[in-house]
C-alpha cells in the first residue's frame, strides 16, 4: 500500500501543527464557532447529538496493521474502545473529547493517517473498489490511480470552499464495486482497442435528498489528462453550482440545470486551457504511484491443497456456508479474499471494538501481508489469504464474532449511525437494522432468499444509501414521531437504479413485518434463480404494494 | 455623500509583509468617491478607465472572459471580493487572472478575508490581503507559512509534486 515519503509526512505534521492552533484559538474565543466550523470539519471533527465525532481518512480503504493497532489505541485513550467503519470506506469515533482532537491527529500522523477532508464542502476521500488489485474481472489497479487523486485533491487551494461536499469514487473492473454512478464524479479505468489506458468520466450521481444517477461526461479520456480534466470539471463546479440554496448545491443539480451538452462544452472550455500543463501525468509519475501497489511475494500454493480445499467445502457445512458467502474469488489461483462480517446482532453494523482492531491486524499480518480493505459494505477485507489456511482464518474469525456467513445477504445491512448518534438523523437507524437481522437469522431463510442488498438510512442526506439498496428504508420524522418509508429496486452496481418508494410510511415496530411481506411476494412470484432485484424489476411494484398495505 | 462610507482596511499584507494601506474601499454602485485611490465597483470603473487612481473589486460571481480580462490588463490593482468565507469562487477568479490572462498587477482579496484561508489565497495568486477586521495580524503572518510543501501546481510553484520527486530521484519514496 502506499507509503509516506517526507513531503507526504510534512504535510500531515504541519497540518496538525495548523489544527492544533486553530483548536487553540476556538478554545480562546479568537476563532468564532462560525469560523471555525469549516476548519474543523475539514479535519473529520463534526459537533453531534451526545459529543463530537472524529472521522478519519482511510484513502480508498486500504489500511495496514500498525495503522489498526493504533486505531485501537485511540479509541481505548481517547474515546470508549470501539469505533465506526462507514460506506465511504472512513472510521468514525463517536465520543472524543473536542480538546483532545489534535493530540488525535497527531497520533494518526505517527502511522501515516490523518482526517484531512473527510468532511467540509471540498473534495473528499477518494472510494474505490474493495477487490483492487485482485478481482479477476479487473483491468487496472485503481489504487495508484486514487493516490494520484488523493494527492492532487489533497489542500486543493482552489477547491477548499466548494458549493458542497465532493465524492469521487474510481472503478477499475468489469463490475463495478465502487458505486461509481452515484458519485460526484465517478471514473471507470479501461483499455481500448490498442491496449492505451483510457478514462471513462461521469459527473452528476448522488444520494441525498434529491438522488441522481451520473451522466457520462467524456467516454475515453487519455489517462496522463485525468487530473487536469479533474480539475476543469471542478473548477467549472465552482464557479457555476449553487451557492443560494444548501439543498440545491451538490454537482448532479448543475448538471441536471445545464443538461450533460452544456456541463460537457463548459469543462471542456476550461479544460482547453489546463491540458499539457504541469499537472499532466507521464508515465514516470503513473510507474512511481504504481511501486506503492505490487503485488506481494505470493507463495505458489499446491494443486492438492486447492484439492483439499474444495474437498473440505464440500464436506463441512459450515465451512462451505462461510465460503460460498464471505469468501471472493482472486486472480491467483490458489489464493481468495475473505470478507469480516461486521454485522452482527450485538453491535451496530460496521462497529469494530479497540480488541478486535487489534486481533485485525494480527490476522492482516499472519494470513494477509498486512492489509486490510473496508468495503462501502462496512466490513473488511483480508484480500490474499492461500486457500489451505482459509480454514484456520475461519475459525479465528468465528472466536471473533466476524464470521457470520451472511456477506451479501439480507443480514448484511449496510446502515448509517443514525439518531443514535448523528446530529442530522429523523429517526434511528441501528435498532432497525437489529430488528430485522434478529427476525431473519435463519441461514435457510437467508440463503433462499440470496443475494439481496437492504440498505438504512436516517435521514435523506442517505449515508446509508438507501436509495440503492434492493431494500431501502429511510428514517422521517412527522411531527415529532419517527416513521420509516420503504423503497424497493434500488441498486449501486453496474445496473444502478433508484428505488421507488412502496407508499405511506411504517411505525418502527412494523418494519420487520413489512420486510416479510416484501419477502413473501419474491418468493412466491420469483423464477428459479431470479435474484429479488430481478423479480422486482419484471413484476414491477404493485404486487408489492399490495401485499404490505392489503 | 459615497466618500462617507469609505471602507479602510485596518489589516492588509502584501506580499507577505504588513502595509499601510493607500487605498480606500467603495461598495457603492452608482456614485464615485472623491477620496483617491479608491477601489470602486467594476461597473464604476469600467465607465472611469482613465482615472489611474481607481482600481475595480470584481463580486465573486463575476464571468471573466477575455474582453473583461483585457481590460483589466490596465488596472492599478484588481481586488476580488468574498463576500461570505464559504463563498470559494475567488479563488478560481484570481488563479484565471494570473494563470490565464497573466495579470502581473496586484490581486487583492477583501470582504470576508479570515486567517486562516491565507495560505490558499496566496497559492492562488492574491499577493495583498485586506483582513476584515477582526482578525489578529500576528496569527495571519503565521498561518501564511503553515505548510512548506504543496501536491498541486499552483500560481505560486509550477511543478506538481510528482514530478518534483521524479526531478529529485524520490519518485519512489
Amino acid at each position: 500500500m502506499y507509503r509516506y515519503d517526507t513531503y507526504d509526512q510534512t504535510l500531515v505534521d504541519e497540518r496538525v501543527v495548523q489544527f492544533r492552533d486553530q483548536m487553540e484559538r476556538h478554545l480562546s474565543g479568537r476563532l468564532g464557532e462560525e469560523e471555525f466550523r469549516p476548519l474543523r470539519l475539514q479535519n473529520g471533527l463534526y459537533i453531534q447529538k451526545h459529543a463530537p465525532m472524529l472521522r478519519i481518512a482511510i484513502p480508498y480503504g486500504m489500511l495496514s496493521g500498525p495503522q489498526l493497532r493504533r486505531l485501537g489505541e485511540i479509541t481505548r485513550r481517547y474515546d470508549r474502545g470501539y469505533a465506526h467503519f462507514t460506506t465511504r470506506q472512513n472510521l468514525q469515533l463517536n465520543w472524543p473529547k473536542l480538546e483532545d482532537v489534535p493530540q488525535i491527529l497527531g497520533d494518526l500522523a505517527e502511522v501515516q493517517m490523518h482526517a484531512i477532508q473527510t468532511s467540509g464542502n471540498c473534495i473528499r476521500n477518494t472510494t474505490s473498489d474493495q477487490f483492487a488489485g485482485i478481482a479477476a474481472d479487473e483491468v487496472e489497479d485503481p489504487r495508484p490511480w486514487c493516490e494520484l487523486i488523493r494527492q492532487w485533491s489533497t489542500l486543493h487551494p482552489e477547491f477548499a470552499f466548494l458549493p458542497r461536499k465532493f465524492k469521487i469514487a474510481v472503478s477499475g473492473a468489469s463490475a463495478d464495486r465502487a458505486a461509481i454512478q452515484v458519485h460526484d464524479i465517478g471514473l471507470r479505468l479501461w483499455h481500448d482497442d490498442q491496449g492505451e489506458l483510457r478514462v471513462k468520466v461521469l459527473a452528476g450521481g448522488g444520494l441525498g435528498r434529491t438522488p441522481m444517477i451520473a451522466e457520462t461526461v467524456r467516454e475515453d479520456l487519455p489517462w496522463r489528462h485525468l487530473l487536469t480534466y479533474l480539475e476543469a470539471c471542478v473548477r467549472v463546479y465552482n464557479q457555476f453550482g449553487r451557492r443560494d440554496n444548501k439543498f440545491k448545491a451538490r454537482i448532479k443539480i448543475l448538471v441536471k440545470a445545464l443538461g450533460i451538452e452544456e456541463f460537457r462544452r463548459r469543462v471542456d472550455a476550461e479544460w482547453v486551457h489546463l491540458k499539457d500543463g504541469p499537472q499532466t501525468l507521464t508515465q514516470a509519475a503513473v510507474d512511481a504511484a504504481r511501486t506503492h501497489f505490487v503485488e506481494p511475494e505470493r507463495r505458489t500454493v499446491s494443486d492438492d491443497a486447492i484439492a483439499a480445499f474444495e474437498k473440505l467445502r464440500a464436506d463441512n457445512r459450515a465451512f462451505s456456508r462461510f465460503v460460498t458467502n464471505n469468501v471472493t474469488e482472486h486472480k491467483v489461483p490458489g489464493y481468495k479474499a475473505v470478507t469480516l462480517s461486521l454485522k452482527r446482532r450485538e453491535h451496530a453494523p460496521g462497529d469494530v471494538t479497540a480488541d478486535q482492531l487489534d486481533a485485525i491486524a494480527n490476522l492482516a499480518e499472519r494470513y494477509s501481508f498486512g492489509e486490510v480493505r473496508v468495503t462501502h459494505e462496512q466490513n473488511l477485507v483480508l484480500s490474499d489469504v492461500p486457500v489451505d489456511e482459509v480454514e484456520a482464518l475461519w475459525g479465528e474469525l468465528e472466536a471473533l464474532g466476524m464470521a457470520n456467513p451472511t456477506v451479501g445477504t439480507l443480514n448484511d445491512i449496510i446502515c448509517c449511525p443514525g439518531g443514535d448518534y448523528c446530529g442530522l438523523a429523523n429517526a434511528v437507524s441501528i435498532p432497525i437494522a437489529q430488528a430485522i437481522q434478529e427476525r431473519f437469522e435463519d441461514l435457510d431463510f437467508l440463503y433462499d432468499i440470496g443475494p439481496l442488498d437492504l440498505n438504512i438510512s436516517g435521514c435523506m442526506n442517505a449515508c446509508g444509501h438507501h436509495h440503492v439498496g434492493h431494500i431501502g428504508i429511510l428514517g422521517v420524522d412527522k411531527k415529532g414521531e419517527e416513521y420509516y418509508q420503504v423503497s424497493l429496486g434500488g441498486s449501486s452496481t453496474d445496473d444502478t437504479s433508484l428505488g421507488k418508494i412502496l407508499g405511506p410510511s411504517f411505525f418502527r415496530e412494523d418494519v420487520p413485518e413489512v420486510i416479510d411481506k416484501v419477502l413473501q411476494v419474491y418468493v412466491a412470484q420469483r423464477h428459479e434463480d431470479e435474484r429479488f432485484l430481478d423479480t422486482y424489476r419484471r413484476i414491477g411494484h404493485k404486487p408489492f404494494k399490495e401485499r404490505v398495505y392489503a | 455623500m459615497p466618500d462617507a462610507q469609505l471602507q479602510h482596511t485596518q489589516t492588509l499584507i502584501k506580499m507577505g509583509q504588513p502595509e499601510q494601506d493607500e487605498w480606500a474601499l467603495s461598495r457603492i454602485d452608482d456614485a464615485l468617491p472623491t477620496r483617491r485611490p479608491v477601489i470602486v465597483p467594476l461597473s464604476l470603473w469600467q465607465a472611469n478607465a482613465d482615472d489611474q487612481a481607481l482600481a475595480p473589486w470584481l463580486s465573486s460571481d463575476t464571468e471573466l472572459s477575455d474582453e473583461l480580462a483585457g481590460q483589466l490588463a490596465s488596472a492599478p490593482l484588481v481586488a476580488i471580493d468574498f463576500p461570505a468565507f464559504t463563498d470559494g469562487r475567488g479563488y478560481t477568479l484570481a488563479r484565471l487572472l494570473r494563470e490565464r490572462y497573466r495579470f502581473e498587477g496586484e490581486i487583492r482579496a477583501i470582504g470576508d478575508v479570515l486567517v486562516d484561508q491565507l495560505f490558499y489565497m496566496t497559492r492562488c495568486g492574491f499577493d495583498a490581503l485586506a483582513l476584515r477586521d477582526d482578525q489578529h495580524l500576528e496569527d495571519a503572518l503565521r498561518a501564511l507559512g503553515a505548510f512548506s510543501v504543496s501536491y498541486q501546481p499552483a500560481v505560486d510553484v509550477r511543478e506538481a509534486l510528482f514530478e518534483r520527486r521524479l526531478r529529485e530521484g524520490n519518485g519512489h519514496a
